[in-house]
């Protein structure tokens, strides 16, 4: 029986010489969990079913420095790796899939340039095209706004809190694209992105859970396999997750960052509570 | 020595490391050095991407593979690399190396394409290739069409998504795995230790 994958992902500074795991923002300073490959080493170790590297320093002349950190896991480390963060083209990604990565994670390369999708897809397979989607919830507060969004052709969701659109952000969730993310998710799969990476700008670093409508939303509208991200906060929202949407994959990073739950521990949990998992 | 062959497509980064860990000598082989299979103890197919693509990136290694075949000399096909041991795939036009009789058909609508994940084996037949792994190991997959070999006798063991899959292929001294043993942590370096223990004569 095909698992739930638990994915641990690695956001990388590489300002500095080896590139560190960020870790977390403490009292203003950014702290750091250790060295990517060492980490994703120990991951590994702990039984985690793919690693994601995310590059949130982004600038070209880092793209270096992560082909280098991916060489360095790909060589110790036998199980998928994804990278994302400041791919911009074709040959970005080949770099990075030279060094070792088996799937590239797109964002607001692929809202600039949707063609980038078919390209990657083309070029590298769809299975190594990944498209990441960070959501933003819009309320609608009135009949009348919903309407006018409706008639903007928005997809409109009931939630607990009432109707609401999904806008996607990109630059890290630094700025608003306009784009609704339901219709996004639709489309790169008509482009043959070969799954999608969802994260929900309301619920991350809150650990409050992931947010479960959003994931149900887009599992539903999309054939490939979809990750959620964004909120986790332990092995119960994981548990949440899979129990309420057809999610194939759900990535954590501070849990496991902070040695609040090892990847074994989360994984022990869910297959006690009847989720299919590798152990 | 065991000649992975690179015919262009995807990287061999993952699968020279593998192999590295539990063998001494695994070579590349590309188009301009082809001679270099001739003398093999086995051989390696790998392969991501699309049949089409696949297919005529392999045509310089062609005849020379189906010589070494039929000297009796192992040969393990990995996702695509295995499809293309096959007559056709629904994926293309091109014509695959006909070396297990079947065709190459699309996962049904009704599951998540590609099927990707973790998932484990339904063994059907002894094989060496399956040394120390039971049906509680899991493989990682990806791929989006599956084999079906014209012989059910050829499948050694089948995965469950959506309905059974041949997982595990075997003719003879030809195998085919639709999992990516380089990205199935420990149990996936079991795979290819095997082959490359079937490769030495064990």
């Amino acid at each position: 029986m095909l698992t739930k994958r638990i994915i641990p992902c690695l956001d990388c500074d590489l300002g500095v010489p080896e590139g560190r795991v960020v870790k977390g923002i403490e009292f203003k300073s950014i702290t750091y969990a250790g060295i990517p490959w060492e980490l994703a080493a120990e991951y590994g170790e702990q039984g985690a079913d793919e690693l994601v590297f995310l590059d949130i320093t982004a600038s070209n002349e880092r793209r270096e420095t992560m082909a280098h950190v991916i060489e360095r896991t790909a060589s110790n480390v036998f199980i998928p790796l994804t990278v994302g963060g400041g791919i911009r083209s074709v040959d970005d990604a080949k770099r990075i899939f030279n060094a070792g990565a088996d799937k590239i994670s797109v964002n607001t390369a692929a809202i600039k340039n949707p063609k980038l999708v078919n390209e990657i897809a083309e070029m590298f397979g769809n299975q190594a095209c990944v498209v990441a989607i960070d959501a933003k919830r819009r309320h609608l507060p009135s009949d009348e706004e919903a309407k006018k969004r409706a008639d903007e052709e928005r997809e409109i969701i009931d939630t607990k809190e009432g109707k609401c659109w999904f806008e996607c952000s990109f630059y890290g969730g630094k700025k608003f694209t306009g784009v609704d993310a339901l219709k996004w998710a639709q489309e790169v799969e008509e482009r043959g992105a070969g799954e999608i990476l969802l994260t929900s700008m309301d619920r991350d670093g809150t650990k409050d859970g992931f947010d479960i409508e959003l994931t149900k939303a887009v599992c539903d509208r999309v054939n490939i396999p979809v990750i959620a991200s964004g909120g986790c906060g332990g092995p119960k929202h994981m548990k949440e997750v899979f129990e309420l949407s057809d999610v194939s994959a759900a990535l954590a990073a501070s849990i496991f960052h902070y040695k609040e739950y090892t990847i074994r521990e989360v994984k022990q949990y869910l297959k006690e509570n009847g989720i299919s998992v590798r152990l | 020595m065991i000649a992975i062959i690179d015919y262009g497509i995807g990287n061999l980064f993952s699968i020279y490391n593998g192999l590295k860990r539990v063998y001494d000598k695994p070579t590349i082989v590309s188009s301009d050095n082809t001679g270099k299979m001739e003398g093999a103890d086995g051989i390696i197919v790998p392969g991501v991407g699309a049949f089409d693509d696949c297919v005529r990136n392999f045509k310089p290694f062609s005849d020379t593979l189906i010589e070494i075949v039929e000297s009796g000399v192992p040969v393990l096909g990995i996702c695509i690399g295995m499809q293309l041991f096959f007559d056709e795939s629904e994926e293309g036009e091109e014509k695959g190396l006909g070396l297990i009789p079947g065709k190459v058909i699309r996962l049904p609508k009704t599951v998540r394409v590609p099927h990707m994940g973790w998932n484990n084996l339904h063994i059907l037949k002894q094989s060496k290739l399956l040394d120390r792994i039971s049906e509680e190991d899991y493989f990682y997959f990806v791929h989006s069409y599956y084999c079906v070999p014209h012989d059910e006798e050829h499948i050694v063991a089948s995965v469950a998504y959506g309905s059974d899959l041949a997982a595990i292929v075997q003719k003879n001294n030809i195998y085919g795995v639709q999992f990516h043993p380089e990205k199935s942590s420990k149990r996936g370096l079991h795979i290819l230790e095997n082959f490359a223990e079937i490769c030495r004569g064990g």
